[in-house]
């Protein structure tokens, strides 16, 4: 039984980390209707920035206090999320308006392969330590209940508890204030949105910067847990069954299909793995939300569509 | 001036149904088939049927049986390496299994695998479309990633999934040489080309498409949906699976499921896209275009570095790479949405005209 938990409670914090890639997806998906294959790439970018300016810091300027270094280093990397938001914005987005689905795909497609390029020349392509100073004792829950008690991992809480705060300020940052509106009336509508007034290029630019924050915060995390690395991007692959599990337009789609495939991974990996030849990881979430399709196409929380002729 | 159709009048609905209805077209291409057979073992060098010819025309292949689905039917697969490797070691298992299986049923054994595969993964198109399609096809690569890597049967209890096959040979010639290696997969080329290109003006080549452009009128109108998406699923997988086939077979000799990844999944729609969607001819640009690009890439790039008195390594020409790679793909959707295809095309039109511009 403890064990059966420590395995759910894995799969959950696995889970969360999804749900972090994938809010960056819907969140573009939502305001542009643009499916950004980038996603996985602008975690790597946002994160081995934060990764390098964090040791480049104190070399260059004598700052001994890890915090600061860290801090400095997140505005950093912010920043520079914001100048590709602008960027890619300008150069790509504003000439494909109005193209169809698959080549917005092929031309995100496009900007990952630039990202990772660039990139990796800029920041190099090693294996490089986040230390944000994260607590890594693992301690040991409910030892009253069962034998040795539950093992968690007290960074796994503090990152749960990172991406909950931020899904909260994106809660209230869409439906509280005024850019929020903005961008969820485009989300409807991107033509009545911009009869009434509404610049759609500043929208999309704000999107991608809020979606380069979430890769942000999605790498910070995961490159303290694991180091970040190339393979980093193949996390975007990983997280793209949450967003059909969830619903491409949904932010709580996100989340609880994030958390569905993190503890059904886990869960599947750990009971019906040994059965036929383990690592079924790589497809379980992607069987889970094909089978999950065929009865409700539109996912979770996603809208339906009525097509008429 | 020389590439006119006055004067060819066509009297009967054959010649108007031809594929290409202009001489100078037929003649052109007959030429370059011919050329491609003939001329170009004349000059070529080992190196060059081995890195640029036969993969070319191997892609080509595939590239043509993405475009079928994608292109004409308009379901995004990202799976088609999957396909690719469904038919590479479907194949192999026939050749493993039954002693004396000749190269050419066990390619289109290959393909049936590849075939019956796709039907099962393109059950969901029936429900969803689009990038929820997109992604869902993913499941197939994912799983075909897995089930080589895992289940021993299929790679006849090889330890880390990778086999290999030698003496091949057809009708009693070997393929060995690399110039046979590229005339036995530019033959294969050319008879599914042709037939690919027959299908598709075909009735349900017009099905295809007007699934394509909108499904819910084209059902409206009679076409069976799920009798045009599978079917496309069907024999495009069918072509990506036989193109899997001589990739591993041919090109390759000994292969492990990494050579199937969704890397090359996503090479094979950036080659129906930057060919052009919806054409024939536009799999072979397309094709041409990323095969050959990261070659002049690799010889290209030190030089121009050498140039400028840097050096580079080998590190920075494959992120050099990725670069241009990325770039060039983004231009291109933002220059020429239609793809290489359409600029043909073109082409052809402002010669029909010239030298007046209309």
């Amino acid at each position: 039984m403890a064990f059966f938990l420590e395995t759910l409670f894995g799969g959950l914090m696995a889970g969360m980390l999804y749900a972090l890639v994938a809010l960056g997806f819907v969140l573009i998906f939502k305001a542009s209707g643009v499916f950004n294959f980038a996603q996985g790439a602008m975690v790597l970018f946002a994160a081995l920035a934060m990764a390098r300016f964090a040791e480049w810091i104190p070399q260059w300027t004598g700052i001994e206090s890890k915090l600061l270094a860290n801090t400095a280093a997140f505005v950093i990397a912010a920043a520079i999320m914001f100048v590709c938001a602008w960027v890619i914005e300008r150069l790509v987005l504003r000439h494909l308006v109005n193209q169809d689905a698959a080549t917005l795909l092929m031309a995100t497609l496009g900007i990952t392969y630039f990202m990772e390029g660039v990139g990796q020349t800029l920041f190099g392509s090693e294996i490089y330590k986040i230390d944000i100073g994260m607590p890594k004792d693992p301690v040991f829950l409910l030892d009253s209940v069962f034998d040795g008690g539950v093992m968690v991992n007290q960074e796994d809480v503090i990152a749960a508890v990172i991406a909950a705060c931020l899904v909260a300020a994106l809660s209230l940052f869409f439906q509280k204030t005024s850019t929020g509106r903005a961008l969820r009336a485009v989300a409807d509508d991107h033509q009545a949105a911009q009869s009434i007034g509404i610049p759609l290029n500043r929208i999309w630019v704000i999107v991608w910067c809020v979606a380069g924050i979430v890769a942000l915060v999605a790498g910070m995390i995961w490159g303290s847990k694991l180091g970040v690395q190339f393979t980093l991007t193949t996390v975007a692959l990983r997280a793209l069954p949450v967003v059909i599990l969830g619903g491409l337009t949904s932010v709580p789609g996100a989340i609880i299909g994030g958390l569905i495939i993190g503890v059904g991974e886990k869960l599947s990996e750990v009971y019906l793995g040994p059965y036929v030849g383990g690592g079924i990881e790589i497809w379980f979430a992607y069987v889970l939300a094909l089978v999950f399709l065929l009865f409700r196409p539109q996912g979770l929380f996603g809208e339906k569509i009525i097509d008429r002729v | 001036m020389f590439y006119r159709e006055n004067g060819q009048f066509k009297t009967s609905y054959r010649a108007d149904q031809q594929i290409f209805t202009i001489r100078q077209d037929k003649v052109a291409i007959l030429a370059l088939i011919l050329a491609a057979f003939l001329v170009v073992p004349m000059f070529a060098t080992d190196y060059f049927y081995l890195a640029i010819l036969t993969p070319l025309v191997i892609m080509s292949l595939a590239a043509l049986g993405v475009n079928i689905l994608v292109g004409y039917c308009g379901q995004i697969s990202l799976g088609s390496g999957a396909f690719m490797a469904v038919g590479a070691y479907g194949a192999y298992n026939f050749v493993v299994r039954m002693p004396g299986m000749p190269l050419i049923p066990a390619l289109i054994l290959g393909g049936l695998c590849a075939t019956f595969f796709g039907i099962l993964f393109g059950l969901p198109s029936l429900r969803v479309k689009g990038l929820y399609l997109a992604v869902a096809t993913l499941a197939a690569q994912f799983f075909s990633d897995w089930m080589f890597l895992r289940i021993k049967w299929f790679t006849n209890d090889s330890p880390s999934g990778s086999v290999s096959v030698n003496n091949l040979e057809v009708f009693g010639m070997a393929i060995q040489s690399a110039q046979s290696k590229y005339l036995f997969c530019l033959a294969v080329l050319v008879v599914l080309a042709l037939l690919a290109k027959n299908l598709v003006r075909g009735a349900i080549g017009r099905e295809w498409m007007a699934i394509r452009d909108m499904d819910v009128a084209a059902s409206v109108i009679g076409i069976r949906p799920m009798y045009a998406k599978l079917s496309a699923f069907a024999v495009s997988s069918f072509i990506v699976g036989v193109a899997g086939a001589l990739w591993g077979f041919v090109h390759l000799g000994a292969w492990e499921p990494a050579a199937f990844s969704v890397d090359i999944s996503f090479k094979l729609l950036f080659m129906v896209i930057i060919g052009g969607l919806g054409s024939i001819m536009g799999s072979f640009f397309g094709a041409a275009f990323i095969v050959v690009l990261p070659i002049v890439l690799n010889l290209v790039l030190p030089a121009l570095a050498g140039l400028f008195g840097m050096s580079i390594s080998t590190a920075g020409i494959s992120h050099a790479e990725l670069i241009i790679f990325g770039g060039l793909i983004v231009w291109f959707l933002i220059v020429e949405p239609h793809g290489i295809a359409k600029l043909w095309s073109t082409g052809k039109q402002k010669l029909r005209v010239w030298p007046f511009p209309h």
